[in-house]
């Protein structure tokens, strides 16, 4: 058994541990870097072993698959890994810049590495029991981040967000119930063989329905998004941006997992859903943009916007759709917890987020304005960046597929997108602040601006390496998805047999 | 025993359903509990009824022997129950917290984080607030 695939789990808890012991001290904060930084390191070793190796599988306590649980990981469980620890360890140097002592000392370090340890245990896992546990892990923690502090707002948005998601897991814990009385397994490599002798496809279907609705709520799919835009511009940045940046994903990433490993038998039927479904989030998610008037509440909306786009190129189910797919979850995540950091850095410098309220960040902060510029740019697919690529595979696997409408309509919602990104520009950045206060990041203390300054500056230049230098990401996101489409690697690896 | 468990199973869930259409969160977090204990028992019918031993294995053996009771469900069930109980406790707590800081339980009047004034239409969804005529008195310019 591999210990690597362990790593990613164990770090984070005892991370979490030390920062609790150590919250009322300076250690607990640095504690929380020095985690983090450990996390990439596992992360990028388990990245190395699966490109080396092929899918890698553990079975904890030696309990034989498919018996006990399993711990695997193929290229795009590798990937999610990786990405979950960079935006982790840029969301704790923001972080301690913007987060006040008070939150520290209620333990949002520690909450912060529970959640990360909950995201990269539902990355990493192969049993779908286990899923559910590491879903709750996730949710427990980012219910005790979004309502630290106990603001009006907060507990406002955190009300919406818990009770709904709640429902989402009580649908994904019946699901499993009844896929477990159909089919007696829950190991996800052996209900891949097990769902193909199951003579009641149409109870199969129902319960692929009822996953869909259940990682739908956490993906943030139309219509049942109504959760996101209630809750995530209430709590602080920090927390903001590794929402926006990683929880919806895991819900798309267990979309795809469960809609190309288990459900692929009807297809015809769950994978039309999604796609129209897909079709409504980009438009209904970019809409909402358009009409709101607040840095982070645009950005929470485009969120759901870009799921869409995700959940197309699941929803296609080509070779290229599913590598768009990839693409796409990978370098939304670093652009959209990028784009919440800049917004905090505007509210930090310029007072607030309402737009109306804020000005005059290109006059006197070029720089930070040319940092939005990339994300904000890439978000909407302009080249030479990340966005245009993840776009392009989409829309062309969309249009190989001869689907005229879908792929115009992403197109469309590509130049909304560019819409709202221009109001954000039209009044955050270029006209002059109405209260005359100048934003200049020089008036912040040196220590702040790096903190703030340096994960903005890091995830930009991840932008645009991927955008600049596309081709190994590419090949990367091609062998992902042929891993996803014929999972006789990761089947084999994980049953120790041959199917 | 299969169809009075399915007969409890629908009550349980149609009462829940019942419940989570009230506008008062209390209610609704009371429909959430019914609604899980109502999976919790759907997980443990999913795994069969067997009227059967303990599975347990006698000493030397490697199976049990005769008719056994399905463990799996059970132990399903148990960390679902735990996980349960543990969020629901946190959530009573959020909504108790809410309602001392908000001074209400009423989801319609909950728009602090999402205040309906021209320039901001919320969700995009029509407001169900919006045409109560004890709207202004929810405070929604404190929120701004």
């Amino acid at each position: 058994m591999s210990w690597l695939l362990v790593y990613p789990i164990l770090i984070p808890v005892m991370t979490a541990v030390l920062c609790y012991l150590f919250r009322n001290t300076v250690a607990g904060r640095w504690i929380s870097v020095a985690g983090t930084t450990a996390l990439l390191l596992a992360s990028l070793m388990l990245m190395s072993e699966v490109l080396d190796q092929g899918v890698l599988a553990a079975q904890m306590s030696n309990w034989d698959a498919p018996f006990g649980i399993t711990l695997a990981a193929d290229l795009l469980g590798g990937v999610m890994v990786v990405i979950t620890a960079i935006t982790g360890l840029a969301t704790v140097i923001y972080s301690l810049s913007e987060i006040p002592e008070r939150l520290e000392r209620l333990g949002f370090h520690a909450l912060l590495q529970t959640l990360l340890m909950g995201v990269c245990g539902a990355f990493l896992t192969g049993d779908l029991f286990n899923l559910y546990v590491w879903f709750e892990v996730m949710l427990i923690s980012s219910f005790g981040l979004l309502v630290l502090g106990g603001t009006r707002e907060q507990l406002d948005g955190g009300i919406k967000y818990v009770l709904l998601n709640l429902i989402s897991t009580i649908m994904f814990l019946s699901g499993i119930g009844l896929l477990y009385g159909l089919t007696g397994t829950l190991n996800m490599a052996d209900l891949h063989l097990a769902v193909r002798g199951v003579e009641n496809t149409g109870l199969l279907t129902t319960i692929a329905v009822m996953f869909m609705v259940a990682f739908g709520v956490k993906a943030a799919l139309f219509p049942l998004f109504f959760w996101l835009p209630a809750s995530y511009h209430t709590p602080p940045v920090a927390v903001s941006a590794i929402f926006a940046g990683l929880l919806t994903k895991v819900g798309v990433y267990a979309l795809i997992r469960m809609f190309t490993l288990v459900f692929d038998q009807d297809v015809g039927f769950t994978h039309t859903l999604l796609l129209w479904l897909a079709v409504v989030t980009m438009v209904t998610g970019v809409l909402g943009a358009a009409a709101m008037n607040d840095f982070r509440r645009i950005l929470s909306f485009h969120i759901i916007s870009q799921i869409g786009y995700m959940v197309l190129g699941l929803a296609l189910y080509t070779p290229l759709g599913l590598m768009g797919a990839v693409f796409y979850l990978v370098h939304h995540i670093i652009v959209k917890a990028n784009l919440f950091f800049v917004a905090g850095v505007a509210k930090r410098i310029a007072g607030s987020t309402d737009l109306a309220r804020i000005g005059g960040l290109y006059a006197h902060a070029p720089l930070l304005a040319f940092l939005f510029l990339i994300p904000a740019f890439s978000l909407a697919g302009f080249p030479p960046l990340s966005g245009f690529w993840a776009k392009y595979v989409v829309v062309k696997a969309a249009l190989d597929l001869e689907m005229w409408f879908v792929a115009g309509v992403s197109l469309a919602v590509g130049l909304l997108t560019i819409f709202s990104m221009t109001k954000i520009w039209g009044a955050a950045f270029w006209p002059a602040h109405p209260d005359g206060i100048k934003p200049r990041l020089s008036d912040l203390p040196v220590g702040d601006r790096v903190a703030l300054m340096l994960p903005i500056v890091a995830l930009a230049a991840l932008t645009c390496i991927i955008g600049l230098f596309p081709e190994p990401f590419v090949q990367f996101a091609e062998r992902a998805a042929g891993q996803l489409l014929d999972p006789t690697d990761y089947v084999t690896t994980v049953l120790g047999v041959q199917p | 025993m299969e169809l009075l468990l399915a007969i409890t199973l629908g009550i349980l869930v149609s009462t829940s359903v019942y419940l989570m259409l009230d506008r008062n969160v209390l209610r609704f977090l009371f429909g959430l509990v019914l609604l899980s204990n109502a999976v919790n028992l759907l997980i443990f019918a999913g795994g069969r009824l067997t009227a059967g031993a303990p599975p347990l294995i006698a000493p030397g053996e490697y199976a049990p022997t005769g008719v056994v009771a399905n463990a799996l469900p059970q132990a399903l069930v148990l960390t679902a129950i735990v996980i349960g109980f543990g969020l629901l406790a946190f959530t009573l707590a959020l909504v108790y917290r809410t309602f001392m800081t908000l001074g209400t339980v009423n989801s319609d009047e909950m728009r602090i984080a999402e205040p309906m004034d021209d320039k901001d239409p919320g969700t995009g969804k029509p407001g169900p607030g919006r045409a109560d005529p004890q709207h202004p008195a929810t405070g929604q310019e404190a929120g701004l």
